[in-house]
């Protein structure tokens, strides 16, 4: 596909820097509606999170700690974890299996959208509803669990959290690339459960058996939420360095393959 | 692949007439289908083509070509000169496609606001919503809107840039008859701009209404050309089957006879209209007898120009 590339290069539309920002910004805006206005999602991506937070951090464990961290501080953390990674999952991988199989984004690609545009929509749409996840959860935790940290820590956190989404969302290009419309939601469900589970998000990683604990050091949720809780304090042996490699070359091995379907895609029949 | 592509010219022409679109001897297959076998097409400026042909014949490929969403394997796609994925070119059209699912959850206006913004030169909303109809709909949630209105939102979309030509991959299918005349009559407005239309269509009746050129296409090939009388004297008119003792040369000096095919001891004639060639067969022959008249149906009509193609064996369906 050489030739095409040349064509790209040399007839290039030329937009002004403030063109493109309106296309970045209407087309992102647009899909955070559209998500938005779908209540089942937007619902079952706070829910189980919250749900989760309020019972095992607020009700049954409120005075409780591990170590000098308070359980309802620790469990920010991973549920936090878990938050990001189900709405950059569900927020990346069923829109783009969608918008696929019936035929939305041919529509799209045969105006003159620049792709990335429609990518990174799906990314800022996600990073909103994770920053609002882990700010529910601190809402909570502040209110009714005792817990205190000083701002700059609190921005830490959720800095790293929202950041340590993207990891999740080009997870999520891949599997939208490589699932149906109908199949996309319960392959992103048996995927992202068991890795929960195996990553401590659930139940913290010391109380698993060691065969998880070993598992859990190649998946990416147990490296982001290590991160998050070696800043309140309750992080593993691990260097900072590890975890944030071992994330950014996750994300490298899914861009790829979301690269791979992309192409794929170019030639295949739909409907 | 072997998907040859030349210099960019600006505009390509034959005689005075500009070629907006072209597909030079394309072969298209998915897999072992053979979707498009050496496709000879081309589109000039200021005029609407309908693509007609039965489900599967390869106008939906046809069309995905010219909008550079799948490669040829063969042969050459030109659009406005250029190679129809670069950008530049898709500034210049628009296209309404066949949809499974539309975002529902976005409001008719916001859906012609985001693909407004895609183009350098958009039109105005306003007018958009009054060349679609769409006027007091604009604040309706597309999942809300029913069948035709949904058709006439993605006929916006396809407009909404102003493009030079447009691409309209069976804008009526699966609308009723109400529907199906409004969505005509705004094309037809638009046509009255000068845009450049191409149309794929399984109905006779809207090329017929739409089109000045008609395109038949049938299992991957180009089957018949014309404007759309001559087509409609090929595919809808009457098949009148009788026993007759009138020679076949003379049967063809009948009026309005197109067609002539001896079957066993029968003869088949086509005709655009029956009642003409009716009386002068009787009047010719009192000893007529077994007659049959049928309405060649699209489908039949296909068939017969299948074979008159001299078409032999493919599996593309």
């Amino acid at each position: 596909m050489s030739t095409a590339a040349i064509a790209w290069s040399n007839r290039q539309v030329q937009r002004t820097p403030q063109h493109i920002a309106t296309i970045f910004w209407k087309e992102a805006k647009y899909e955070f509606l559209k998500n938005l206005r779908v209540r089942m999602y937007t619902a079952s991506l706070l829910s189980f999170p919250l749900m989760f937070y309020i019972l095992f951090g607020l009700v049954l464990n409120s005075n409780q700690s591990f170590g000098p961290t308070r359980v309802a501080t620790y469990l920010i953390a991973t549920y936090g974890t878990f938050g990001v990674m189900g709405a950059s999952l569900f927020g990346t991988a069923a829109g783009l299996a969608s918008d696929r199989g019936l035929g939305w984004l041919q529509v799209k690609r045969a105006s003159p959208m620049p792709p990335f545009a429609y990518f990174a929509a799906k990314v800022v749409t996600s990073m909103i509803f994770s920053t609002v996840i882990v700010l529910a959860l601190f809402a909570l935790g502040i209110a009714f669990g005792g817990v205190r940290m000083p701002v700059t820590e609190f921005a830490q956190l959720v800095g790293t959290l929202v950041v340590g989404s993207l990891p999740f969302s080009a997870m999520g290009l891949a599997i939208g690339y490589f699932t149906g419309p109908n199949s996309a939601p319960s392959t992103i469900n048996l995927i992202y459960l068991p890795m929960s589970f195996c990553s401590g998000l659930w139940v913290p990683m010391m109380f698993l058996p060691k065969v998880v604990r070993m598992i859990a050091l190649v998946l990416p949720p147990y490296h982001l939420s290590q991160l998050a809780l070696g800043i309140v304090g309750a992080g593993s042996h691990e260097s900072i360095a590890t975890h944030w490699e071992v994330l950014v070359a996750f994300t490298m091995i899914c861009l790829g393959v979301a690269r791979i379907g992309f192409q794929r895609d170019q030639d295949k029949m739909y409907g | 692949m072997i998907a040859t592509m030349e210099q960019v010219h600006p505009t390509e022409s034959v005689g005075s007439e500009r070629i907006v679109a072209h597909l030079e001897s394309v072969n298209k297959n998915y897999g072992s289908v053979r979707a498009l076998r050496n496709v000879d097409f081309r589109v000039r400026a200021g005029e609407v083509v309908a693509l007609l042909g039965p489900n599967g014949a390869g106008k939906t490929t046809a069309v995905k070509l010219l909008l550079g969403l799948t490669p040829p394997n063969s042969g050459k796609v030109r659009v406005f000169g250029g190679d129809p994925v670069n950008p530049e070119t898709r500034m210049r059209t628009g296209a309404m496609l066949q949809v499974g699912r539309v975002p529902e959850t976005l409001r008719v206006r916001e859906h012609i606001d985001l693909f407004s913004a895609y183009y350098d030169r958009p039109m105005n909303a306003e007018e958009v919503l009054a060349a679609a109809g769409l006027q007091d709909l604009r604040d309706r949630k597309f999942g809300e809107l029913s069948g035709g209105q949904k058709q006439r939102v993605l006929f916006a979309l396809a407009i909404c840039g102003n493009p030079d030509l447009l691409f309209l991959d069976e804008p009526t299918v699966g609308l009723d008859v109400e529907a199906r005349r409004l969505l005509w009559d705004e094309i037809r407005a638009l046509v009255g701009r000068g845009k450049t239309v191409l149309l794929t269509t399984h109905y006779l009746q809207e090329a017929d209404a739409l089109a000045d050129r008609v395109v038949v296409i049938n299992k991957g090939e180009i089957i018949a050309e014309g404007s759309p009388t001559q087509i409609k004297a090929q595919t809808a008119g009457k098949k009148i089957r009788c026993v007759t003792s009138l020679g076949v040369a003379m049967l063809r000096q009948l009026p309005g006879v197109t067609e002539v095919m001896e079957d066993r001891e029968a003869v088949e004639l086509h005709a655009l209209e029956a009642e003409p060639v009716l009386r002068e067969l009787l009047m010719r022959d009192p000893s007529l007898s077994g007659l049959e008249i049928t309405s060649a149906g699209l489908e039949e009509a296909f068939l017969a120009l299948t074979q008159d193609a001299g078409n032999n064996g493919n599996h593309a369906n």
